[in-house]
């Protein structure tokens, strides 16, 4: 670098000479090099500038540009985050408590056609026909015939139908994938299934969406994809609800009744164990909703849990219990059963005439209407209304079902004093069967309410405390009166101990005004084995009626008990009960010396 | 020393490039690998499912039970009731094994001799 003096000699000399101030030549200089410096480090603070602009300008290209491209093209699931299993995208499974499958999916095809491919379409048309017999050639050869460019054939097709429609070889006619939610085991457990149907449908997949049942209330769990395809385990054991069908269909037949439904539960963690409701239907094709007449008369109707029934005599436990808890009885108290019993105009009177007075114990086993309604007036209606509400009666099960809801009871609008005597022997207030076995079950277990449930769970439920220990196993004794000497003898299963209570109640008229003479809806709620309460069941019958001892008979002593009883005897060694050899004496040992 | 720091910076940068291009190109592959893996496993779920699907039809408690009832001649298959219920003490307890004869005694051997009497 040449570095150009401030002081240059010649110049320096010359205005001396001149006299001149050499100070000037000086300072003149120096601002010239000021000068040269500054634009030297304008220039160079410009480059940078230049530079980092570009920098940033790349910068922020790259974003708008990656923005751009987010915002405009369709969203994708990144595949290296993806940490879900990507291959289980289909609806979960629905299993029994041991595994064993009640609904699941099966790839099957759907036939659609491009009629602009078809070489042959009136041909097609007519063996299309041949394969389907519902469809109508001369109707298909005209839709192929018109300009659509799409036509649905058939929305499911069997691998045996693709077959046939392979080989007709028409390159217009296509296949799409469908899956199809199938019910391996028809009508086993359909109530309890529901049903499934398509959602949007299009022509790579079609939505399966459930339609009633666990299949609806558990719709948004069976597709979630976060699931992986873990299965819905139910409380249901596939044997024993097959098998309670079986005597049910059985027994209804028998009976002559029109309907019949049976509920089982665990007694202690208040799973449902088999819940069956006849006339049933086949979830694989669903009938249709009855669009006339009573909604109660279709095959989709659950009688167990959408059905609410007067459930008659099998009240009176409750009514017996509360007195007991509340030290007003015990079992062996005197009960005054002169009757009829006349409130206003009501008259409250017994099957027969009981005499003056019986025993609670008796009360229970003969089910006198006028003693229950006795005890029930030293209950009172307030303290009534608050003990049927612990136990579940006041509101709609909680069963996980969608139907669920619509088995509210039907309460009175007022619960007056008459109320309070009719409702102590189960009328006056209708609940479903599945509501009887919740407060069975929360009675007998020891006396801890538990709420019915479809899930499966292990454990026992520890709701709060409805009745002491004590009230709970003098019940059940009770209970076990009714079948060793009461009403209930028909329903005895030796070695299981059975304990139960009738209940026969006159069906009111659907029109109002009173009850039919000659229709009964027969109850039967029995708990097993009565030496340590597990399972309660319901056996109702709708509409029971049979000839016996050349008499009409309607009474659930002759048409639920017996019924109920077979169910035991079929579902009880299912369920793993042994049967317990009954002993009339205690076998002691006697010591004798010689 | 400056231009050898800038020789390594560029070779480095090569190298690095080098190795991304390569790193790509694998992870591409197992991508694809990956793909044709989960349509396998898909394809394999699908008919694990159409099995145990027949598997339940085929064993559904209606079929089983006319199965049971059309070879009851055969099989003599019953529901299952109390009195299938057995008590231990009902069961014999296994007869004593005879004890093998390792040593065997011949009763007339008095008479034998030592020469073979073949």
């Amino acid at each position: 670098m040449i570095r150009t003096p401030l002081r240059p000699l010649a110049r320096v000399l010359k205005a001396r000479a001149q006299g001149e101030d050499p100070a000037r030549i000086e300072a003149e200089n120096l601002d010239k090099r000021h000068e040269e410096i500054r634009d030297r480090s304008r220039a160079r603070a410009e480059g940078r500038l230049l530079v980092l602009g570009l920098a940033f300008f790349c910068l922020y290209a790259v974003v708008g540009i990656r923005m751009g491209a987010l915002a405009s093209s369709v969203p994708e699931e990144p595949m290296a985050v993806a940490q879900g299993n990507p291959i289980i995208g289909q609806r979960s499974n629905i299993v029994d408590r041991n595994g064993r499958i009640l609904a699941t999916n099966l790839e099957t095809h759907s036939l659609y056609a491009h009629p602009q491919d078809m070489i042959d379409p009136t041909g097609a048309a007519g063996k299309l026909a041949e394969i389907f017999p519902e469809l109508d050639a001369e109707d298909l050869a005209r839709r192929f015939a018109s300009d659509r460019k799409f036509i649905w054939i058939r929305k499911q097709i069997s691998p045996e139908q693709m077959q046939a429609v392979h080989d007709i070889g028409s390159p217009g006619l296509l296949f799409g994938p469908r899956e199809m939610r199938l019910y391996p085991n028809g009508s086993v457990a359909a109530h309890i299934m529901g049903g499934a149907s398509f959602g949007r449908e299009g022509v790579h997949s079609a939505e399966v969406i459930g339609v009633a049942g666990v299949e609806r209330q558990f719709d948004a769990y069976l597709r979630d994809p976060a699931n992986e395809g873990a299965p819905l385990e139910l409380s249901i054991d596939l044997t024993v609800q097959s098998a309670t069908e079986e005597v049910l269909a059985g027994g209804m037949a028998l009976m002559n009744a029109k309907g019949a439904t049976a509920v089982l539960m665990d007694i202690h963690s208040g799973e449902v164990i088999s819940m069956a409701s006849l006339p049933d239907f086949d979830p694989n094709d669903r009938p249709q909703v009855l669009t006339t007449g009573d909604q109660s008369d279709s095959p989709l109707f659950n009688r167990a849990v959408q059905g609410v029934y007067e459930l008659g005599s099998t009240f009176k436990i409750f009514t017996i219990a509360q007195a007991m808890q509340l030290g007003l009885i015990n079992p062996d108290t005197m009960i005054d059963t002169t009757g009829p019993l006349t409130w206003g105009r009501f008259r409250i009177r017994d099957f027969r005439n009981y005499g003056a007075e019986l025993s609670t114990t008796d009360v229970i086993a003969k089910s006198s209407n006028v003693g229950t309604a006795r005890i029930a007036m030293q209950i009172g209606g307030e303290r009534q209304r608050s003990f049927l509400g612990e136990l579940g009666f006041l509101k709609a099960t909680p069963i996980e079902m969608i139907e669920a809801p619509t088995g509210a009871p039907l309460l009175p609008r007022q619960w007056s004093e008459i109320s309070t005597m009719t409702i102590s022997y189960g009328h006056g207030l209708s609940s479903s069967p599945l509501h009887l076995a919740a407060g069975y079950a929360s009675l007998l277990n020891g006396g801890t309410k538990v709420e019915p449930t479809l899930l499966r769970r292990d454990t026992p439920q520890l709701g709060p405390r409805i009745v002491r220990a004590d009230v709970s196993a003098s019940a059940v004794r009770m209970l076990r009166e009714v079948v060793v000497n009461g009403t209930a003898s028909m329903g005895d299963v030796e070695g299981y101990a059975v304990a139960g209570k009738t209940g026969t109640a006159d069906k009111p008229k659907e029109n109002g005004g009173g009850y039919y003479d000659d229709k009964v809806i027969a109850t039967f709620a029995t708990v097993f084995p009565a030496t340590d309460p597990q399972y309660v069941l319901i056996v109702t019958l709708d509409e029971p009626q049979i000839t016996s001892l050349d008499e009409a008979r309607r009474t659930a002593g002759w048409t639920a008990v017996p019924v109920a009883a077979e169910m035991i005897r079929r579902v009880a060694p299912l369920l793993g009960l042994r049967p317990q050899i009954e002993t009339v004496t205690p076998v002691g040992v006697t010591l004798t010396s010689n | 020393m400056r231009s050898l720091m800038v020789i390594l910076a560029a070779l480095s940068v090569m190298g690095l490039g080098f190795w991304a291009y390569q790193e790509n190109y694998k992870t591409q592959a197992s991508m694809r690998e990956v793909r044709s893996l989960n349509r396998s496993i898909g394809a394999a779920h699908e008919t694990l499912g159409f099995l145990r699907a027949e598997w339940a039809y085929l064993n559904r408690p209606d079929r089983l039970a006319d199965l049971a009832a059309l070879n009851f001649e055969r099989l003599e298959l019953l529901p299952l009731r109390p009195e299938s219920f057995g008590r231990a003490d009902h069961i014999i307890y296994p007869l004593p094994e005879v004890l093998p004869i390792t040593n065997p005694i011949d009763v007339t051997s008095v008479e034998i001799t030592d020469e073979d009497p073949l």
